[in-house]
């Protein structure tokens, strides 16, 4: 084995994401300030604003950062099953002692410090999955390794759902990503793109009634049933001469057929109300804009009259005056698209666009395996945050709560992001001292 | 390519696609869609308008005629309206849950998110006991307006009034915008451009509670409103008020005018109104109470509308007219022939003085006969044709028959009769001087306005012009200036010597038909006038000037169904000359006389 010592922590060091990343905390900094603004407390360190302490949470931040730097990076690799065990101990453990915030019962509150134990098992589960696919992925191809690798996927994911944090637990589902990447089957997403599709059209057909005549109702149900079963026959005639053809496609059928009346149950009778709502909402089916559309009618508002050049730096009027509601949180987007328009738009969406399109690259540079699928995990996290939190903004994805990463206020989400990033920094930083 | 690879080139794909469609969906809905942009703006802002103050309008003398008074509008947004008291709030406006309740719908119905008046022109006092709880009611906030206040209660016809504008003024002048005032009669309708002031506006930032946040950039879109201008009127509120007093419980007008100006110094009609009755929320109901419901039409403008034929004052404008012809002189004299026209009893006038100061009718029936047959024309109806023809020219010099140039709106120009009128009614060479004679004195079809027949005064007080009469002298701290025509009666100033002389004689000589109007100290020069009535009991007139050296003020007195023109038009003339050049009255039992005479009789008014 071959070693050069290291001259300091901050050879290597890919510099270009740490400045993505002090671009994006200072954006977020300042978008928190401006929606929070208000003349009494222009003090930048007013602890009793919310800019205020985020300004702590950015310093402490900092802190854990150099932190990372500072160990070694056999650490990581090392303490992978631990921090990730712990975490879903944690997690257990949450829903019996945890306290309740938003409905969701996620939170340790301890005085005046409190801890989300889902936002350490995003980095356990990154971890432990880099981990074991290092050790195990040139068995990929087994069944019983896709079994373990989605296991470690799903056991933090169904703790969580039982919280229950849909936002969070989408998080995970996120990491399939980096199973695709491994090698499980693209037709995964496919099936899911297809189940989604299935549950829209199901939630509209449901509505739909054609009249032909005063007598003579077809319910839309009736007419997708018939439009699936002509369709069905129609695949079958053109793969007519495979064999088992027509297994597969009656297979499909009924499965579709099934699925489709699911649908129903499900919707009626698991999702909550709210989800209902919110669902109804986003699809157009349902428009309430004072009840269940109330956030991305209002979201929308504060975007759209940004305009091109925005209405500048504080002088944002509906994230200021609280027509926005969780402007500093969950709608912080919201702050970026009212006061710097579609250019600061723009410069959001590409910088994320590029950073996570950089780890991803970077990760493949990578020799060590460990360090490149822990980097899949870390670019498919901040995708699904980046992709559910503006969607949600600018209403093309269900109202979710999920952070805006190194954006939304807060402690947990900015500390999750940060060790996430670092994490990876670091890994990449040893990339000349490791063998494969 | 490796399939890793390839699966690399999927995912960074699927990041990218996804910021682009992100970006498609924020270009779309702020640069596209522009609807954002009003959306917030109707929810963040609350645009206020300014009210400006109109106009004060002050007399002559800087007393003032016109004031404003403050009042509130409640205005209500009925989206922002949540969890309020509804019990209590009906309390303190003093409405029932019905009014409440329809009150709502109403503004509803206009818009939920724009605000629309919920309770119209509340007291300053009524909104202080609102105001200090108005936090309690989101969605609610009071504006300020202002209301017209006359102080003295005087002069109801000359100021006239204002009221909210209607659809008709909205669609016509897009100035206006609903709930705007606007001036509907009087100075206030004349003057409306100049008293209206500009509405000024205020842009306020309002946060998701209706709390106001501040002013939007810093008040950079602000308009601050603009007042309307004052004006000071020629109006005197001394003479005013006290000519008003006079005619309480007479019909007629009273309109008086500074000769060398033709600034109009009172203008009465009788019966009046209290302009304050139509301010504010009990305008509708009073204004309807005064237009059907009192048979003496107190809203009816006499001094300008009213038309009556002038009687024995137009042997004035006989005199000067046939003495500018050159058919009479001031030396001529004729016999009092009653068998040409009725006559009172008084010996012959030797000459054109004592025609004047005796009123002699078959006087002015020869003097006419002379102007109208003047042997223009062979055929004794083209000559009379020809006669009245160039007759008509001559008395249309002296304003008559045609609309004075008044800064009123509703101003009647009476009528002077010509060929055309008597070709209609008898046809054409059908009719001659014998036809038309009334005429000589001041009747048949002759109508003039009392404000036509202060101007004649006027003109006479000149010596042959006059000015157009009219209300408003100056625009404050406006660049308009107003000016007024000068016309001439074209008749030498020296003609009007005699007649200037024979009606100071009118007044102090025995003899004069108008003894009533004499004052001590005061050179007044009058001419009385009765005016046929076939309805009823004759009409009183009475025009006068004074002094007769300088004249400071013309003037015109009708008291309908009065009788003889010297026993009341004559003492209420007086003592309007005497309060406006002295300030005092002199001889108080004249002056209490008038004051309790009551010429409307209730047989009068009410059929038994």
């Amino acid at each position: 084995m071959f070693m050069r010592t290291r001259q300091n922590i901050f050879q290597d060091i890919d510099w270009v994401m740490i400045l993505i990343y002090f671009t994006l905390i200072s954006f977020g900094w300042i978008s928190i300030y401006a929606a929070t603004f208000d003349e009494e407390h222009r003090e930048i360190l007013d602890m009793t604003q919310n800019h205020g302490k985020q300004m702590m949470w950015i310093g402490l931040g900092l802190i854990i950062a150099l932190t990372i730097l500072l160990l070694d990076h056999q650490f990581f690799e090392t303490f992978a099953y631990v921090i990730y065990g712990f975490s879903v101990f944690l997690l257990l453990t949450v829903l019996f002692a945890g306290s309740e915030i938003k409905g969701a019962q996620s939170w340790f509150v301890l005085g005046p410090v409190s801890f989300q134990p889902s936002e350490l098992a995003k980095y356990g589960t990154a971890l432990a999955l880099a981990k074991y696919l290092k050790t195990y992925g040139h068995k990929f191809k087994e069944l019983k390794t896709k079994f373990y690798a989605l296991g470690i996927i799903f056991l933090p994911a169904v703790f969580i759902m039982l919280q229950p944090d849909v936002g969070s637990m989408l998080v995970f589902v996120a990491l399939l990503i980096v199973l695709y990447r491994q090698g499980l089957s693209g037709g995964i997403f496919i099936l899911g793109f297809v189940a989604i599709f299935l549950f829209v059209i199901a939630l509209f057909m449901k509505r739909i009634t054609w009249e032909i005549t005063e007598e003579t109702v077809i319910q839309g149900s009736t007419i997708f049933l018939a439009i699936l079963t002509i369709s069905a026959g129609g695949f079958y005639y053109l793969f007519r001469k495979y064999k088992g053809s027509l297994i597969i496609v009656l297979g499909t059928l009924l499965a579709s057929i099934g699925y489709y009346f699911s649908v129903d149950f499900v919707f009626d009778n698991i999702l909550k109300p709210h989800h209902q709502n919110r669902i109804n909402e986003l699809l157009g089916i349902v428009s309430d804009p004072l009840g269940a559309g109330y956030n991305v009618h209002q979201s929308k508002i504060a975007i759209g009259s940004g305009g091109f050049t925005g209405k500048g730096f504080l002088q944002g009027t509906q994230t200021k005056f609280h027509f926005v509601p969780e402007q500093s949180t969950d709608f912080i987007f919201c702050s970026v698209g009212e006061e710097w328009g579609f250019i600061g738009s723009f410069v959001l969406v590409s910088l994320f666009v590029f950073l996570m399109s950089r780890i991803i690259w970077m990760a493949e540079k990578q020799r060590s395996v460990f360090t490149r699928i822990y980097g899949y995990c870390v670019a498919a996290i901040l995708f699904i945050h980046f992709s559910i939190n503006i969607g949600m903004a600018i209403g093309l994805a269900p109202v979710i709560g999920i952070p805006l990463p190194f954006f939304s206020y807060g402690g947990s989400s900015l500390w999750t992001f940060t060790v996430l990033l670092f994490t990876f920094i670091k890994l990449d930083s040893e990339r000349k001292f490791v063998l494969r | 390519m490796s399939s890793h690879d390839q699966r690399k080139i999927v995912i960074i794909g699927a990041f990218i696609v996804v910021g682009l469609i992100f970006l498609f969906r924020l270009f779309q809905i702020q640069v596209i869609d522009k609807s954002y942009v009003s959306s917030a703006d109707n929810q963040a802002l609350r645009f206020v308008t300014k009210y400006p103050s109109r106009g004060i309008v002050y007399d002559r003398n800087g007393d003032i005629l016109i004031l404003n008074q403050a009042a509130y509008d409640l205005m209500v947004v009925p989206g922002q309206v949540e969890n309020i008291d509804t019990n209590s709030l009906c309390h303190l406006l003093e409405i029932g849950m019905d009014e409440f309740i329809s009150s709502m719908e109403r503004a509803r119905n206009y818009s939920s998110y724009r605000a629309s008046i919920f309770k119209k022109q509340m007291t300053a006092s009524e909104y202080a006991r609102l105001a200090e709880r108005l936090y309690q009611y989101p969605g609610f906030y009071g504006q300020k307006r202002s209301l017209r206040i006359y102080p003295d209660s005087v002069a109801a016809h000359v100021l006239g009034y204002i009221g909210e504008v209607n659809q008709g003024h909205l669609e016509r002048d897009t100035f206006y915008r609903s709930g705007d005032f606007i001036g509907i009669s009087g100075i206030e309708k004349q003057y409306e451009q100049v008293l209206r002031g500009l509405r000024g506006r205020e842009v306020l930032m309002v946060d998701v509670h209706n709390t106001v946040q501040g002013k939007f950039e810093s008040g950079d879109l602000d308009v601050e409103a603009q007042a309307g201008f004052n004006l000071e009127s020629s109006i005197d509120l001394k003479i005013q008020k006290y000519g008003e007093q006079l005619m309480r419980n007479k019909k007629g007008s009273i309109v008086a005018i500074e000769p060398k100006t033709g600034e109009v110094l009172c203008l009465i009609s009788s019966p009046s109104y209290d302009p304050n009755l139509l301010v504010g929320v009990k305008r509708a109901k009073n204004y309807t109470l005064l237009s059907s419901n009192d048979s003496l039409d107190p809203l009816f403008n006499r001094a300008l509308m009213a038309k009556y034929p002038p009687g024995s004052i137009f042997k004035l404008i006989q005199s000067l007219i046939a003495v500018d012809e050159g058919v009479i002189n001031e030396n001529t004299g004729f016999t009092c022939n009653k068998r040409l026209v009725g006559c009172h009893n008084h010996p012959s006038a030797q000459n054109l003085r004592e025609a004047i100061q005796m009123s002699c009718n078959p006087y002015y029936y020869q003097v006419f006969k002379r102007l109208i047959n003047a042997g223009r024309a062979k055929s004794y109806f083209e000559d009379s044709a020809l006669g009245l023809e160039n007759w008509e020219r001559q008395v249309k010099m002296f304003g008559l028959g045609k609309r004075l140039a008044l800064d009123l709106p509703s101003l009647k120009s009476g009528n002077v009769p010509n060929v055309e009128l008597y070709d209609r009614i008898y046809g054409h060479r059908r009719w001659a001087f014998s036809t038309i004679y009334s005429l000589s004195i001041g009747q048949g079809e002759l109508e003039v306005v009392p404000l036509q027949m202060a101007n004649l005064a006027a003109t006479i007080a000149n010596k042959g012009y006059y000015i157009d009469p009219h209300l408003i002298r100056n625009i404050q701290k406006s660049d308009s200036i107003l000016s007024w025509e000068k016309y001439k009666t074209g008749i030498d100033k020296d003609h009007f010597e005699p007649i200037i002389e024979a009606m100071n004689w009118v007044v102090e000589k025995p003899g004069g038909t108008a003894r009533k109007a004499r004052i001590d100290g005061i050179a007044v020069c009058g001419k009385t006038g009765t005016a046929e009535n076939p309805h009823g009991k004759d009409h009183s007139v009475f025009i006068a000037f004074a002094p007769m050296d300088d004249p400071k003020i013309a003037i015109a007195v009708y008291v309908e169904n009065s009788g003889f023109g010297g026993t009341w038009a004559a003492p209420i003339s007086s003592l309007l000359i005497e309060k406006y050049l002295t300030g005092a009255i002199s001889d108080t039992a004249k002056q209490n006389r008038i004051l309790r005479a009551d010429l409307i009789s209730l047989e009068d008014v009410y059929e038994n």
